[in-house]
C-alpha cells in the first residue's frame, strides 16, 4: 500500500498544466497508438468532460509516466505501451469479422451455448444485443427508487457534483502505476449510486448496459451504497470475451456507508493474450459489509488484490477469490483487508488451480491499524496442483499494530489424488470428468456464492478447461 | 446371445446348488439344457487363474477362479491380509494393482485392459471398503454424473437422465436404504459416519444398478441395525439383473445375506469352496483350519 497521501495529490492536480490544447479547431482527434498529453486531452476533449476530469486526466498521466513498472506480481516487461491504442480503435481493428476470431473462442462459445445476437457482442462484431428491451424495465424500475445506474461517462455527465466528491478519494490517481494510467485514459465502466435504505433485488449486471463501452480497456466504476442500502453488482462474463487489445486496466471504486451492503462479483475471462491489471477497493463504514468474489479465468497474467478498508467500528469484510492458470497464464490475484476501526471482521477466501504449466499466485494483504481493538480476520488460501509443470505461491503480508485481535491464516496445496480419482472413475466417470468433478468442488465454496447463471457457466468452463480443449 | 445368457445366468443359479458346489470348474461349465442337448456357456463374469501383483512386482492375488451369475451371490471370506481388497482392487481397475497372469471377463469381454470407467459402464460395481470424501460434490450431483457417463457410454453421446425420473429414483432408494433425506444435498462422504458412507454405497448400487457387484468389506464397523439395511439393500438387488460378490472377514453378514456360494480366500487362493454351511464352519473353527493348505 504505497499510496500517496491524498493530500498531496488533491494539491498536486492542476499545477503544471503545461498542455495548451485549449483550441479544439487544433485538434482533429486522430487514433494513435502510444500514450501522450495529446492523446490524454483528446480523449477528454471528446467526451466533452469538465476541466476538472481533464486535469485529473493529466496529471495521472504524469504519475503514470513517473513511475516505474512494479518489479513484483507477475512479468510485464513485454507490455508495449506505445503500440497500444487508448481511447478509440481504429477502424479496421475495431470491426472483427466472425472469421477473424480464434477458432477456440468460437468452439468454447459453442460448446457453451451462447445466442449467437450474444456472441457478436462478445467478439465485438455486433453493437446491439437484445436483452436491451429487458436493460429499460430495469432502469425504470431503478429510477423510481432514486437509483441511478449509468455509465461512468453519463454518470459524469448528469451527476458531476456526485462523481466529483467521490471519484477518486478511494483509489488516489497516484496509487499504483496501473491506476494512474486508469486515471488518465479512463472510458466506460458503471455508476451506482443506491439512496438510503433502499434494497435492490437482483443484481445489477454490466451486461444489460451492452450499449455503453462497458468492457473497455480501461473501464473505471464508482458504486455508492448510502446508509442501510444494499446492491449486488456483477460484471464480467464467464464466456470467452475476445479482445485484440493486450491491456486492460480497470479502477473500482467502492464506498459502503453505514449499515449498507455491497456486493460485488466479476468473473474474468479476457482472452489469453490479454495483461489484466485492476485495482479494486472498497471503504466500509460502521455495520456496513462489503463482499468481493472475483473469479479469474482467462488472461495471460492477471495481478488483482480487491481490497476492502473497514473504516467504520463493526465494519466486515469478505473477499473470495477464485484463479484458474492454464497454460500460459500467470493469475496474481488475492485480496486486502485493512482494518482501521474496532470489532471490524474479515474473511478471505482464496481457491487456485493451476494446470498445464499455468501458475497461481496468492498474494493478500491483512493490515490490523492501532486501535482496531478485537478485530477479527481469517484467511484461507487453498491451491490445487493438476500436474508437475504447473505451479502455485502464496505471498500473506501481514502487519498487525494492535495487541487485542483474533487472527488466522490457512493455506493448504493438495493435488487430486490417485485414491480419489479411482473412486469417482469406478462409478463410470471418465477420468476428464472425475477431475473436473473434484476440480468443481474444490471451487464450490466460491461457486454458490454466484449468481445460478454464472455459477453453472463456471462449471462448464472448468470442465472444458480440464478436457485441455480450452486454449 | 446377451437374452441368453441373461436367461441362463438365472437358469444355472437354480442349477448349482444341487451341484453342491464343490471345486466345480470356475469359467465354463458344460450344462444341460432343458433339451437334452449339451452347449458350452460361460458366466456373466469370470476370474481364470487371475494373478495380481503390487506396482514393485509383490503378487498378492496368486491364481484365483471364480464364476459369478446374476441371481447369484458368492461370499469371499479371508482373514486380515489374505489379499482380499486386492482383488476386489483388481477387479475394478485400480492402477496400482496389475494383473499379470490369468483372465478377467465380463460377458465374455477382456476387462484386464480397461480403466476402471470403462469397467463401471460395462455394468461393474465396487462398493469401497473405505470410501473417498469429495468435497464440494453433493450426492446428488455425484449421483447424476454418474448415472449420465454410464448412460452416455451405452447410449455412444450424451442421453442425461430426465431430472423427474432421477428425483424419483433417487428419493425411493433413499427411503429403501433409511438414508435421510438431507445426505442428498450433503458433500459425498465428507464427515459421513462409517455407516452413512457404506449405505451411501449401496445407495450408489442401486441407483447405478450395475450386473456385477463387488463388496469389499461392506459389513466392516456398521452396528447390528445399519447392517441389517445395507445386508437387506443388497439383497433386494441380487436377482436377475445382478449377481454380488461380498467380500468379508466375518460370518455376520452372511446371516442377513444368504450367500449362494461361500470361498475361502486365503493367502491369495481359493482354498475351499462350498454352500452357506462352510460359512458356520468357519465361524466355528476359524481360518486356521485352511491355512496348512496353503503352506503345503
Amino acid at each position: 500500500m504505497a499510496a500517496t497521501p491524498e493530500t498531496e495529490i488533491v494539491a498536486g492536480i492542476g499545477n503544471d498544466y503545461k498542455y495548451g490544447f485549449h483550441d479544439e479547431e487544433n485538434y482533429v482527434f486522430k487514433s494513435e497508438r502510444g500514450l501522450s498529453a495529446e492523446v490524454v486531452a483528446a480523449i477528454s476533449e471528446r467526451k466533452n468532460e469538465p476541466d476538472w476530469m481533464r486535469k485529473f486526466r493529466l496529471k495521472s498521466l504524469e504519475y503514470f509516466m513517473a513511475r516505474p513498472l512494479p518489479e513484483w506480481g507477475g512479468d510485464l516487461s513485454q507490455i508495449d505501451f506505445d503500440n497500444i491504442y487508448y481511447y478509440i480503435k481504429p477502424t479496421e481493428e475495431q470491426a472483427n469479422t466472425w472469421e477473424d476470431l480464434p477458432a477456440d473462442i468460437k468452439n468454447t462459445w459453442d460448446r457453451l451455448g451462447i445466442p449467437e445476437a450474444e456472441r457478436k457482442f462478445l467478439a465485438g462484431v455486433g453493437a446491439q444485443y437484445e436483452s436491451e428491451v429487458v436493460y429499460h424495465k430495469l432502469q425504470e424500475k431503478l429510477e423510481s427508487q432514486g437509483v441511478i445506474f449509468k455509465d461512468m461517462d453519463s454518470g459524469l455527465r448528469d451527476h458531476e457534483e456526485l462523481v466529483k466528491q467521490y471519484f477518486g478519494t478511494i483509489i488516489p490517481q497516484n496509487d499504483n502505476k496501473f491506476a494512474a494510467l486508469n486515471s488518465a485514459v479512463w472510458s466506460g465502466g458503471s455508476f451506482i449510486y443506491v439512496p438510503p435504505g433502499v434494497s435492490i433485488e437482483m443484481p445489477l449486471q454490466a451486461y444489460f448496459r451492452i450499449n455503453a463501452e462497458n468492457m473497455g480497456q480501461f473501464e473505471r466504476t464508482l458504486i455508492i451504497v448510502d446508509e442501510g442500502a444494499y446492491v449486488h453488482y456483477v460484471e464480467g462474463c464467464t464466456a470467452p470475451i475476445y479482445t485484440t487489445d493486450s491491456l486492460h486496466s480497470a479502477v473500482v471504486e467502492i464506498i459502503v456507508k453505514e449499515g449498507g451492503r455491497c456486493r460485488y462479483t466479476t468473473i474474468q475471462n479476457w482472452s489469453t493474450n490479454v495483461y489484466n491489471l485492476v485495482t479494486k477497493r472498497a471503504v466500509a463504514y460502521k455495520d456496513a459489509t462489503m463482499e468481493w468474489v472475483d473469479g479469474n479465468l482467462g488472461s495471460k497474467l492477471t495481478m488483482k488484490y480487491p481490497a476492502i478498508w473497514l473504516l467504520g467500528e463493526r465494519a466486515h469484510g469478505e473477499v473470495l477469490s477464485i484463479a484458474f492458470a492454464n497454460k500460459g497464464q500467470h493469475q496474481d490475484a488475492g485480496g486486502k483487508a485493512v482494518h482501521v476501526a474496532p470489532k471490524t471482521t474479515s474473511t478471505i477466501t482464496s481457491k487456485s488451480i493451476s494446470k498445464n504449466g499455468g501458475r497461481a499466485s496468492y498474494r493478500g494483504l491483512l493490515e490490523v491499524a492501532k486501535g482496531a481493538e478485537g478485530a477479527k480476520s481469517k484467511v484461507v488460501c487453498d491451491a490445487l496442483i493438476l500436474d508437475e509443470d504447473s505451479r502455485t505461491d502464496t505471498y500473506p503480508y501481514i502487519s498487525i499494530d494492535e495487541n487485542k485481535v483474533d487472527i488466522g491464516h490457512e493455506a493448504t496445496v493438495s493435488k487430486i489424488g490417485e485414491e480419489q480419482l479411482f473412486y469417482l472413475m469406478s462409478r463410470g466417470l471418465s477420468e476428464a470428468e472425475a477431475a473436473a468433478m473434484i476440480v468443481s468442488g474444490f471451487v464450490e465454496p466460491i461457486t454458490k456464492e454466484l449468481p445460478l447463471e454464472y455459477a453453472v457457466e463456471m462449471n462448464r468452463l472448468i470442465q472444458l478447461q480440464m478436457e485441455g480443449s480450452v486454449g | 446371445m446377451q437374452w441368453f445368457s441373461a436367461w441362463f445366468g438365472g437358469f444355472a443359479a437354480f442349477l448349482y446348488p444341487s451341484f453342491g458346489g464343490h471345486h466345480r470348474p470356475a469359467s465354463m461349465d458344460l450344462r444341460a439344457t432343458p433339451s437334452g442337448t449339451r452347449i458350452l456357456i460361460m458366466a456373466l463374469l469370470e476370474l481364470k487363474n487371475l494373478h495380481v501383483a503390487l506396482e514393485d512386482g509383490t503378487e498378492i492375488v496368486k491364481g484365483v477362479d471364480l464364476a459369478v451369475n446374476t441371481n447369484e451371490t458368492h461370499a469371499v471370506m479371508g482373514p486380515n491380509g489374505s489379499g482380499k481388497s486386492t482383488l476386489a482392487y483388481a477387479l475394478m481397475g485400480h492402477p496400482a494393482y496389475e494383473i499379470t497372469e490369468g483372465e478377467l471377463l465380463l460377458d465374455g469381454e477382456d476387462l484386464t485392459q480397461m480403466e476402471a470407467d470403462e469397467r463401471a459402464q460395462r455394468g461393474l460395481f465396487l462398493a469401497f471398503q473405505y470410501p473417498h470424501a469429495v468435497p464440494g460434490v453433493t450426492v446428488t450431483s455425484f449421483m447424476r454424473s454418474a448415472i449420465n457417463s454410464v448412460r452416455k457410454a451405452k447410449a455412444g453421446g450424451d442421453d442425461p437422465i430426465p431430472i423427474p425420473e432421477f428425483r424419483k429414483e433417487l428419493m425411493a432408494a433413499m427411503e429403501q436404504l433409511k438414508v435421510p433425506r438431507e445426505m442428498a444435498s450433503r458433500y459425498l462422504n465428507e464427515g459421513f459416519s462409517g455407516g452413512e458412507k457404506k449405505r451411501v454405497e449401496i445407495l450408489q448400487m442401486a441407483m447405478l444398478k450395475p450386473r456385477i457387484a463387488v463388496l469389499d468389506e461392506t459389513d466392516s464397523g456398521l452396528d447390528i441395525d445399519a447392517l441389517k439395511i445395507v445386508a437387506g439393500g443388497v439383497k433386494d438387488l441380487v436377482g436377475p439383473n445382478m449377481g454380488a460378490i461380498v467380500i468379508t472377514h466375518y460370518q455376520r453378514i452372511l446371516n442377513y445375506i444368504d450367500p449362494d456360494f461361500v470361498h475361502v480366500f486365503v493367502g491369495g487362493r481359493i482354498v475351499e469352496e462350498g454352500g452357506p454351511e462352510l460359512a458356520h464352519k468357519l465361524e466355528a473353527e476359524g481360518y486356521e483350519a485352511f491355512t496348512p493348505e496353503v503352506v503345503k
